[in-house]
């Protein structure tokens, strides 16, 4: 069955969808999707690092949004205004990856891969790897699931209960740096923060609970990628962004019903 | 008397180079309600921080009694409506809290019955006291409250404050309190303590309405302060307070 690209393609995009969108929450809660972009686009600068280093390209990914995300941090709270910051780092890593992808490049590196997915052409030792690095990624959030929810309440609420927020924020942002690079295969880099931040956004009329929202988001970033890609084998159109798409769709549809439900009756 | 529940001792604060406290000392004692007056940017919000171990300490310590159990109100809590959480749910993080627990402190706190409300429909006087209901779930000997009455008018910070005074009554604990409605606060503590940046004065409520460094901060008709002491002295500045005393900017 495993021979099937599309069933392969078909595994690697639940997985993704599945693992970024939990985390995603807390992207959304925290007000970081700027931060996932960054992230994201440093996953370039690692592809360049793997292929001047002739290393393989997973951990050098790794290890790249790991230094952005750690860097970001560190400048948040000494007085930069984050939001240009932000900006000025995700597109100059972006943009200085590319560049140096193309300089050390031999001709057989195909760039677009890298920028939007790949996911017809995931392999079976890919599949290991999104599985086993979404996996991690769950089995942190959920480990540590309590004091990230703490922690983004109100840091001091935390400190007060006996929680480290900064502990909190360092596993959180190391599961950030997992899961895009693991999930550049299957969307892209340019659309990675798109799978964290949307399936959540689109859980969120729908949840009572952090827990709801969540769940629902893995849910629908499952959801998404199916739908995406049969909408991709059907209408041959490209894969990772057919899976965001998919995702949007969802998000309108929650939204308006949310938005129609408090029409009809008012919150008191 | 009896050891204290939280101590500081000596205790310095730098944030970006500048000192916001300088060598703060200060015993809290066994349900005692102990005021923090002063005016903005005088550090007392970043002073029950560093009670919690939010800041780090450029100098001093802070020394708890031995498994102390704190409840901290904070002075802001800007919910994101992103995040989507009832008022139970909220009040069982970190540690998962039994109904029992949570019924009692939601009663407590004046706020039974909004445990499956969600957190931001709330309104401000049901949000403080749901705060204050956390504050309170684990029994806290040490319960530190951070303009915990902002965004209330005044009869509701009057009420809210007449539910610390029966809290610390029922659970005995101690309170610390860091406050802008000064006549409402002085009138229910035990001792005040005026900071700005270092203790200017201490004492009980009326010696501190009294001291001229109070006076000196707050002047002598602020807000009807004073219209609970009836003897006004000629308002003086005494020498003994090396810094200046304008109501800082923050």
């Amino acid at each position: 069955m495993l021979d099937d690209f599309m069933v392969r393609a078909a595994l690697a995009g639940v997985g993704i969808g599945a693992t970024s969108a939990p985390l995603g929450c807390f992207v959304v809660w925290r007000r970081m999707a700027y931060f996932g972009e960054a992230t994201a686009h440093a996953a370039v600068l690692g592809v360049a690092l793997a292929l001047a280093l002739s290393s393989p390209v997973l951990p050098a990914v790794i290890l790249a949004s790991l230094a952005m995300a750690s860097a970001v941090t560190l400048l948040r709270g000494h007085g930069y205004a984050m939001d240009t910051l932000l900006g000025v780092m995700a597109h100059t890593a972006l943009a200085a990856g590319m560049v140096a992808v193309s300089l050390i490049s031999d001709a057989r590196l195909d760039l677009m891969a890298f920028l939007f997915g790949d996911i017809l052409a995931v392999s079976r030792s890919d599949l290991l790897v999104i599985w086993g690095g979404g996996a991690t990624v769950l089995g942190l959030i959920a480990w540590q699931w309590s004091n990230l929810l703490i922690s983004t309440l109100n840091p001091d609420l935390a400190r007060a209960a006996g929680v480290d927020p900064r502990k909190a924020e360092i596993w959180l942002t190391l599961a950030l740096a997992l899961v895009v690079a693991v999930a550049i295969k299957v969307v892209g880099v340019l659309l990675i923060a798109a799978m964290l931040v949307i399936p959540a956004a689109a859980a969120r009329p729908l949840a009572k609970t952090p827990e709801e929202m969540a769940a629902g988001a893995a849910l629908i970033g499952g959801f998404s990628a199916l739908s995406g890609l049969y909408a991709a084998y059907i209408l041959d159109t490209p894969a990772g962004p057919s899976i965001v798409c998919a995702a949007s769709l969802v998000f309108v549809v929650t939204t308006t019903v949310r938005a129609l439900k408090a029409r009809k009756t008012p919150r008191i | 008397m009896k050891s204290p529940v939280i101590t500081a001792q000596d205790l310095s604060v730098r944030v970006d180079g500048r000192e916001i406290l300088h060598k703060v000392s200060m015993a809290v004692q066994p349900a005692e309600i102990v005021t923090i007056v002063g005016p903005n940017g005088s550090g007392k919000s970043t002073f029950l921080r560093a009670l919690i171990g939010a800041v780090p300490l450029a100098s001093g310590r802070v020394e708890r009694a031995p498994g102390l159990r704190i409840g901290y109100v904070p002075q802001k809590l800007a919910l994101d409506s992103a995040l989507p959480i009832t008022v139970r749910r909220f009040l069982s993080l970190p540690r998962r809290i039994s109904d029992d627990r949570v019924t009692d402190a939601m009663s407590r706190a004046g706020v039974p019955g909004l445990e499956s409300r969600q957190m931001t429909d709330l309104s401000g006087g049901q949000f403080q006291r749901v705060l204050l209901a956390r504050a309170i779930l684990e029994r806290p000997q040490l319960l530190l409250l951070d303009e915990a009455t902002q965004g209330l008018d005044q009869p509701g910070a009057a009420a809210f404050y007449q539910r610390i005074e029966e809290v610390r009554r029922d659970l005995g604990c101690a309170v610390v309190m860091v406050s802008h409605d000064l006549h409402v606060v002085m009138a229910a503590s035990d001792r005040v303590l005026c900071l700005n940046g270092h203790i200017c004065c201490e004492g009980a409520p009326e010696v501190v309405a009294d001291a001229p460094e109070y006076r000196a901060l707050f002047g002598t008709g602020t807000k009807g302060t004073l219209a609970l002491y009836r003897h006004q002295h000629s308002h003086r500045h005494d020498a003994d307070c090396e810094h200046d005393h304008s109501h800082g900017a923050d």
